[in-house]
């Protein structure tokens, strides 16, 4: 068609002029090549991230504490795998094939986010995990359901309508747990230590430390930083901390009547680049883990593939015989 | 070819870049690149769409309205995947 005629420039100033009057780029358009590697590593990223995401809660499904919430988690856990699922999907409309996205993340080569290579210690943490890890989730996936590619951005949007159940059962076992015993209390505490600075991090380094920052703004695939995003969150939690009557984990928080924002304590950047390259508490585990169970899996594909085969046998069959 | 002949397609518009295809209808055609232009004419004569998209209609599988009880029935009685199951205090702002 016509854009075969065009130069490489004049095709990347067409896409620029699409980004900048807010159309959505879709598969079948022209797009730098850098564009299409960004999102790829972006949106597999994401996808890895629900797929990983379901290890720390899956581990309490089984020892939920009442038949209610055992139902309730699960079902929390079945739409992570589900996010998983359009997420990988819309990565592949990008050109890249499924099998190569889970043997990168196998591998080690693609990542997902680190907040998932922290254990779940107890049941607060599952009431820390919805409230906090989907919460800041829920921050990063309402700004992308404006980014530029338009199948993550559909993507987006119908993830943020499931996530809002995450948060709030995650915050109803919080408001359990603190209501309660001395005990229960002091195990939301705890879970929110643990939980409240690897959840500030899950938007990434400082934007002035940020690798793909100023690309991605560039091309809408991001459209707030960093350090704008966390900064809703960290604001948005505080009244939610004190509604609990637990403490707040940062002592450095103050509020900023200026900025009509809270200054906050520095994150342990650290322990961030610790856990980002294999160092955190699961990162091995969560990895066998996901081998493990793609490979004990294969006989289930072994056995869909054979019915397959065989339902066309009979079809074949039955059409000589007649 | 007789007009019976012909293979129904369906039509799926992007009405603005950015929105997914919407099924507008179906039409008749030889191939699936006529019925693209068949779906421009018909279905795109006042701009409604921005891209198009023609699936042959015997490669559509479709759930069963008279099934839909049973296909359905899982997810009816688990309440619980809705975020206004959960009552959430007002002070604590939007969740
Ligand atoms: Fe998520
Ligand atoms: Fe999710
Ligand atoms: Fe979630």
């Amino acid at each position: 068609m016509a854009e075969y005629n065009k130069s490489e420039a004049e095709l990347e100033a067409v896409f620029q002029q699409k980004i900048d009057s807010e159309q959505k780029i879709e598969p079948k358009d022209w797009m730098p090549a850098a564009y299409r590697k960004n999102l790829i590593r972006q949106m597999s990223q994401h996808a890895h991230s629900e797929i990983i995401g379901m290890q720390p809660e899956g581990n309490w499904i089984t020892r939920a504490p009442s038949l209610r919430r055992k139902t309730v988690l699960l079902s929390k856990v079945q739409d992570e795998g589900g996010h998983g699922l359009y997420l990988y999907s819309a990565t592949e409309t990008l050109g890249i094939a499924r099998s190569e996205l889970i043997a990168a993340l196998q591998s080690g080569q693609a990542k997902y986010a680190s907040i998932f290579n922290y254990p779940a210690q107890t049941w607060g943490d599952m009431g820390a995990i919805g409230w906090l890890v989907d919460g800041a989730a829920i921050v990063n996936q309402v700004s992308l359901q404006r980014t530029s590619y338009g199948p993550y951005s559909r993507g987006m949007v119908r993830i943020c309508k499931e996530e809002s159940f995450h948060q709030r059962q995650g915050y109803v076992i919080m408001m359990e747990l603190a209501k309660g015993t001395p005990a229960q209390k002091q195990m939301a505490q705890d879970s929110l230590n643990r939980f409240y600075w690897p959840s500030l991090m899950m938007f990434g380094p400082h934007d002035s430390e940020s690798a793909h920052s100023a690309k991605s703004m560039k091309w809408k695939i991001k459209r707030e930083t960093n350090d704008d995003l966390r900064q809703k969150f960290i604001d948005q939690t505080v009244p939610q901390i004190a509604y609990l009557g637990l403490e707040h984990p940062d002592k450095d928080l103050v509020w900023n009547e200026e900025k009509g924002q809270h200054d906050s304590g520095e994150i342990d950047w650290d322990e961030f680049y610790a856990v980002i390259n294999g160092n955190g508490h699961s990162n091995r585990q969560r990895i066998q883990h996901h081998v493990k169970a793609h490979e004990e899996g294969a006989w289930v594909r072994d056995a869909m593939s054979a019915y397959q085969q065989k339902k066309l046998q009979r079809k074949v069959n039955a059409e000589t015989a007649a | 070819m007789s007009l019976e002949k012909l293979e129904l397609f369906e039509v799926f518009l992007r009405s603005k870049r950015g929105l997914d295809h919407k099924h507008a209808g179906s039409l008749h055609a030889e191939d699936k690149e006529q019925a693209l232009e068949y779906a421009r004419d018909v279905y795109t004569r006042r701009s409604e769409g921005v891209s198009i998209w023609v699936v042959k209609s015997s490669d559509i599988c479709a759930s069963q309205e008279d099934d839909s009880e049973s296909f359905f029935d899982p997810s009816d009685d688990k309440p619980y995947r809705h975020a206004t199951y959960y009552d959430i205090p007002k002070e604590v702002g939007a969740m």
